[in-house]
């Protein structure tokens, strides 16, 4: 989709704060609400805008480790690919997981409370999924995000 | 501050579904609604929610490749670390930085809008960041969950 200035303003500041209404949005950048909100609606029509997410202190919620991880498959069939794909999926302390070219085949990122949570999580739950092979576990220290190319 | 087990079937509901409704949320979480916004209310005041980002689609935006590039930095000098991060702030295409205890120094999430663009950008804007040691790229191939919310 091809995005203009006043867009690509919207995505900036809706990335720190979703739940600005059109009208809010409008009177920041000059714009009527009705305009403003066919806007909205066309970032989301065309998918630019897809979704929200929660931004929480994780930390207050008693999860105090987050642990990126890379996985190699020790036995690459597709057939293996997809169980180990389903599996991974249904731990609950796997917050995201990507497909990847490279070093490994899978990207993870693991919340737990502590690093006893952590190696609770990796040695029942990790190591024994199907296909799996090398891991190599990364804790985070500080993360920042992006405003990205807009 | 203390999480009670109606907040954390509020913060449940919430990370499913950001945007319900008041007197929905409330139904789901099994609170009144007077309750679920005095709840809410709390949760937002200790900073436990901090709020609401949106979710933008790069692929939607024409950046069709997406690499996760792990770096190990040249660590002799203090500043290494200060210096490489301010200069990884500078180039746009990077979405998100993160420091790491372990083999791993600093991961930059990038994104470009081709593999042309991606190696143009490795090579003028990535390997030139001081104090850089080593880089190894993950190519993203697809995403198979993300952001799942928290297991509370």
């Amino acid at each position: 989709m091809r995005v203009d200035e006043i867009d690509r303003a919207f995505l900036r500041v809706l990335a720190e704060d979703a739940t600005l209404s059109a009208g809010a949005l409008g009177r920041r950048f000059g714009l009527s609400q009705p305009a403003a909100w066919r806007r909205l609606r066309r970032l989301q029509e065309a998918g630019v805008l897809a979704g929200r997410r929660l931004v929480l202190d994780r930390e207050a919620l008693g999860f105090g480790v987050t642990v990126f991880l890379g996985v190699k498959l020790a036995a690459k069939r597709r057939v293996s690919l997809e169980d180990f794909e389903r599996a991974v999926s249904a731990i609950p302390e796997v917050q995201s997981v990507h497909h990847v070219l490279g070093l490994y085949d899978y990207r993870l990122r693991v919340a737990a409370r502590d690093i006893a949570d952590f190696e609770r999580v990796l040695r029942r739950r990790i190591m024994v999924l199907p296909g799996v092979g090398e891991v190599e576990a990364n804790v985070l220290l500080s993360e920042e995000l992006r405003p990205g190319p807009l | 501050m203390q999480i009670s087990e109606p907040d954390r079937r509020l913060i449940r509901q919430l990370q499913r579904a950001p945007d319900l409704p008041l007197g929905e949320l409330a139904g789901r979480a099994g609170l009144s609604p007077a309750t679920c916004s005095r709840h809410l209310e709390r949760l937002r005041r200790a900073g436990v929610i901090r709020g609401q980002r949106a979710v933008i689609s790069w692929a939607a935006l024409g950046y069709e490749v997406q690499v996760s590039l792990r770096v190990t930095l040249e660590k002799s000098d203090p500043r290494a670390f200060d210096d490489f991060l301010a200069a990884a702030r500078e180039v746009p295409e990077v979405l998100e930085i993160q420091t790491f205890l372990g083999r791993v120094d600093v991961r930059l999430h990038v994104v470009a809008r081709d593999m042309a663009h991606y190696q143009h950008l490795y090579r003028a804007r990535i390997l030139t960041l001081p104090h850089l040691a080593e880089v190894e790229a993950l190519v993203q191939m697809s995403e198979i969950l993300a952001d799942r919310g928290l297991p509370l």
